[in-house]
C-alpha cells in the first residue's frame, strides 16, 4: 500500500547558474551573445564618426547669415539656432523675463512636488493647481495695474506654447480623469452615462478633428467679441482629451484594487469620501504609474499638433524658421529637426525617469 | 499656388458645412471700419509662413509683401502701422476665419477666382502680386522658355494644381516631357537639385524661396515666362463697401506713390510739390480721404510708414531681400508690367 509512496529523496540538482553576471560575461559571455554584441560595435563604429563630425566639427557655430552654413561640407548650423532661439522659446512675446519667472516657479513647484524629502506638500499642491495659474496668467497675460503691459496671446509662441499646453493639459488630465472614472464607476446611472459618454466621444474622436471643431465652429457659432482666445479654444481641447485618456488609466488602476479594501475601509467606519483618499486612489494610482507617465509623455508631444490651428508652438516655430530666406540653406532644416528632437527628448526622458524611481519606490513599500 | 490650392480643394466639404453655418447663423454685423476703430486694431489675417510674404522673423516680428499691406491699412486707419493683429492662417481656415469675423481682412497670397467671390461671400481688392507657375532649371542648361523641356524631366508635388496645369500645358504645346511626382514640395526640391529632373516646377514666388535651399543657388534660375495665371489679392466680406473701398484704394495709393515718385522719404516734403497729380495725392488742396472714412493725410500716412509699392516690392521679394525676384508682370504699367492703378482726384 505505500507504493505510491516514496521512501528516499531524490538526488538534489545542481543550483542554478549565479543571477549576477559580470558585464564581461553579459556582453560576451557565450557565442550569441558576443557576436550580437560585436555586431553592434561595428555599426555605431561605423555610424559615430560621421555624426559626430556632423553635430560638432564640421558644425557652424558662429555666422551672421547663412552663408557660412551654405559651404560644402558644413555639418550642423548652431548659429542658426542661436539667431533663432528667442523665436523658438518665446515666439513674438516681448518680456522675455516675465516667461522665464513663470516657468521658474512652475519648475521649483514641480522639483517641490516631486521630490521625495520635499516636505509640507499640501502647499505644494495648492500652489501648483491653484497658485500656479493664477501667478502665470497675471505674468504671462499681464495685470496693467501691476506695472505689467497686458500682451495678448497672438504673440505667444514657441517653447511657451508647448509648455503651456503640456502643463495645462497634464494639470487638467489627472483631476479630470479621476473625475471620470469615478463617475464611470458611480452608481448613479445619469452620472455613469455621462461620463461613459464623455470618454467614449473624445476618445473616438481624433485630437485633430477636436482641436478643429474648438476653433473653426465655435467663433462660427457664437459672436465674435463672445469666441474665446485663440489660445484658450485649443487649450480646452487639450484638456478634455487627456482627461478622457486619463480616465480610462485611471480606471484601470481602481478594478485593480480588491474589493476588500474598500470593504475594511467601511468596516473601519470611514466615510465614501476618506476611503476614497486614504485607501482607494492611492492604491489604484500607485498601479498605474507607467499608464500615467505613458499619457504624458504622448501628451506632450500631441501639443506641437496644435500648430494645425495657427498657434506657433516650439516644433512649428522651428518649422516656421526655416523658411527664413536670409538662412535658407540645404543644413538649415536638419540642424532645426535635430534640435527640435533634442528638446522633446531631454523632457520625455526626464518624465519616464522620474516615473521609474517613483515605481522602485512603491514597489519597495509593497514589499 | 499647387499646394495651397490642393489643400483647399479637400477641405470642401468641411468648408460648405462652415458656410452653411454663416449663412444661417447669419450675425448682424457692424460696420467694419467702426469695429476696428472701437477694437483699436486692425486684425489681419496672413500667411502662418511664406518666405517674402509673410513670415515672423528672429523676434517674432511679422514681415513680409502680405504683412506690410495689412501695415498699410492699419496706417491709412491710425497713422500707426503698428496697430495690427496677424492672425496666421493655414490655406484651410483662412476663409472661414475673414466670414466668422474673426480678422478684417486677410492678406495672404490667395489666388483671386471666380468660384471664391460668386460663392463664398467674398471680395477680392484687387491684384497686388501677379504670380504663376514658372520652372526652376540649371543656369548651365541656357533655357529660354518652358518649350524648350521638350523631352525633359520635370519634378513636380502630387496632387496640387500644378501637377494639372504642367500636363495641360504639355498638351496644348503638343510636346512631351516626363512628369516625375513627389509627395512633399521638398522631396521634389531634393530630387531636382540631385539631378533626378530638369527641371522643378510650383509657383514662380515660392520657386525663389525654394531656390535658396540649394546648396548652389546661383548655379540655378527661374524661368520668366510662366504657364499659369495665380492673381493674389486681399480679400475682404461682401456686404461691407466702405471697407472694400479702404482697402482697394490702400492699394492703388501704394501704386500711384510709386509711379509718382512719392517714397517714405519724401513723402512730408512732397506735400509742397508743384506736381497737380502729388498735390492731389498727398492731400494738399483738397480732402479725398473723407470719402473713404480716412484723413485728409492719408496717403502720406501709409507711405510713410511701409513705403510705396515699389518699396514694399524690393524690401520682402526684390533686390533689398535675399529673394532677389525680378518685377516682370509685377512693374508699374509704364516700364512693361500689368500694375495700372486709377489715379487719385
Amino acid at each position: 500500500m505505500t507504493d505510491f509512496l516514496r521512501s528516499d529523496f531524490l538526488p538534489a540538482l545542481p543550483p542554478p547558474p549565479s543571477r549576477e553576471q559580470s558585464w564581461r560575461e553579459k556582453l560576451f559571455g557565450d557565442a550569441r551573445a558576443a557576436a550580437i554584441t560585436l555586431s553592434l560595435l561595428v555599426g555605431a563604429a561605423l555610424l559615430l564618426p560621421s555624426v559626430v563630425r556632423y553635430l560638432f566639427i564640421d558644425a557652424v557655430w558662429r555666422a551672421p547669415d547663412g552663408a557660412l552654413c551654405r559651404a560644402p561640407g558644413a555639418g550642423a548650423c548652431w548659429a542658426y539656432v542661436a539667431a533663432k532661439a528667442p523665436f523658438f522659446f518665446y515666439g513674438a512675446y516681448p518680456y522675455p523675463w516675465r516667461v522665464n519667472l513663470t516657468f521658474a516657479l512652475a519648475g521649483v513647484l514641480i522639483v517641490w512636488l516631486l521630490h521625495p524629502r520635499g516636505r509640507a506638500k499640501g502647499y505644494a499642491l495648492a500652489g501648483f493647481f491653484l497658485g500656479l495659474p493664477v501667478a502665470g496668467f497675471v505674468l504671462l497675460y499681464g495685470a496693467p495695474a501691476l506695472g505689467l503691459p497686458v500682451v495678448g496671446t497672438n504673440l505667444w509662441g514657441g517653447a511657451l506654447v508647448s509648455l503651456i499646453m503640456a502643463l495645462a493639459g497634464i494639470a487638467a488630465a489627472l483631476p479630470g480623469g479621476v473625475l471620470l472614472a469615478l463617475g464611470r464607476r458611480s452608481d448613479l446611472p445619469a452620472l455613469r452615462w455621462l461620463c461613459v459618454g464623455i470618454i467614449e466621444f473624445v476618445r473616438g474622436a481624433p485630437l485633430i478633428a477636436v482641436l478643429f471643431m474648438a476653433n473653426v465652429l465655435l467663433p462660427l457659432f457664437l459672436p465674435p467679441d463672445w469666441a474665446p482666445d485663440r489660445l484658450l479654444r485649443p487649450l480646452f481641447g487639450i484638456a478634455l482629451f487627456a482627461s478622457a485618456y486619463m480616465a480610462e488609466v485611471v480606471r484601470g488602476g481602481l478594478a485593480a484594487v480588491p474589493r476588500g479594501q474598500d470593504e475594511a475601509a467601511q468596516a473601519l467606519g470611514l466615510s465614501r469620501v476618506k476611503t476614497l483618499r486614504l485607501i482607494v486612489l492611492p492604491q489604484a494610482l500607485g498601479a498605474v504609474i507607467p499608464g500615467i507617465v505613458n499619457n504624458f509623455v504622448a501628451l506632450f508631444k500631441d501639443t506641437t499638433l496644435v500648430a494645425i490651428v495657427g498657434l506657433f508652438d516650439f516644433l512649428h516655430a522651428i518649422e516656421i524658421a526655416r523658411l527664413d530666406p536670409v538662412w535658407a540653406g540645404p543644413q538649415i532644416a536638419l540642424t532645426g529637426y535635430i534640435f527640435a528632437a533634442a528638446f522633446y527628448l531631454g523632457f520625455c526622458l526626464a518624465m519616464s525617469a522620474y516615473a521609474r524611481r517613483l515605481e522602485k519606490k512603491l514597489a519597495a513599500a509593497r514589499r | 499656388m499647387g499646394v495651397r490650392m490642393g489643400l483647399f480643394v479637400k477641405s470642401q466639404t468641411f468648408g460648405a458645412l462652415a458656410l452653411a453655418a454663416v449663412l444661417t447663423a447669419t450675425v448682424s454685423r457692424a460696420d467694419t471700419l467702426d469695429q476696428v476703430l472701437s477694437r483699436g486694431v486692425l486684425v489681419c489675417g496672413v500667411n502662418i509662413g511664406l518666405a517674402g510674404f509673410g513670415l515672423p522673423d528672429d523676434r517674432g516680428f511679422w514681415r513680409g509683401f502680405d504683412v506690410d499691406y495689412c501695415r498699410a491699412v492699419a496706417a491709412a486707419i491710425f497713422d500707426d502701422p503698428q496697430k495690427v493683429r496677424f492672425t496666421p492662417l493655414s490655406g484651410k481656415d483662412r476663409f472661414t476665419a475673414l466670414q466668422s469675423g474673426e480678422i478684417d481682412l486677410l492678406s495672404r497670397n490667395t489666388t483671386w477666382t471666380q468660384s471664391r467671390e460668386a460663392a463664398q461671400g467674398l471680395l477680392f481688392t484687387g491684384i497686388n502680386y501677379y504670380d504663376g507657375q514658372s520652372f526652376m532649371v540649371r543656369k548651365a542648361r541656357k533655357l529660354q522658355s518652358p518649350r524648350d523641356l521638350k523631352g525633359a524631366s520635370i519634378c513636380v508635388q502630387q496632387g496640387t494644381t500644378t501637377e494639372l496645369n504642367l500636363a495641360d500645358y504639355f498638351h496644348k504645346a503638343g510636346i512631351s516631357a516626363e512628369t516625375v511626382v513627389f509627395s512633399g514640395g521638398d522631396e521634389a526640391l531634393k530630387a531636382y537639385e540631385s539631378g533626378r529632373c530638369d527641371a522643378y516646377t510650383t509657383d514662380g514666388s515660392a520657386l525663389y524661396a525654394q531656390r535658396l535651399k540649394l546648396a548652389a543657388p546661383d548655379d540655378h534660375e527661374v524661368l520668366a515666362e510662366t504657364i499659369s495665371k495665380e492673381p493674389f489679392s486681399p480679400v475682404v466680406r461682401q456686404g461691407d463697401d466702405r471697407w472694400f473701398n479702404l482697402v482697394k484704394w490702400t492699394q492703388f495709393a501704394l501704386l500711384d506713390a510709386e509711379e509718382l515718385g512719392v517714397t517714405a522719404a519724401n513723402a512730408d516734403a512732397l506735400r509742397q510739390s508743384d506736381n497737380p497729380e502729388i498735390r492731389r495725392l498727398l492731400g494738399a488742396d483738397n480732402d479725398f480721404g473723407a470719402g473713404l472714412g480716412l484723413s485728409r493725410d492719408w496717403v502720406v500716412r501709409i507711405v510713410k510708414a511701409v513705403g510705396n509699392y515699389g518699396e514694399i516690392f524690393s524690401r520682402n521679394l526684390g533686390d533689398g531681400s535675399p529673394l532677389k525676384i525680378p518685377r516682370g508682370l509685377n512693374a508699374q504699367w509704364r516700364d512693361g508690367g500689368l500694375h495700372y492703378a486709377p489715379p487719385v482726384r
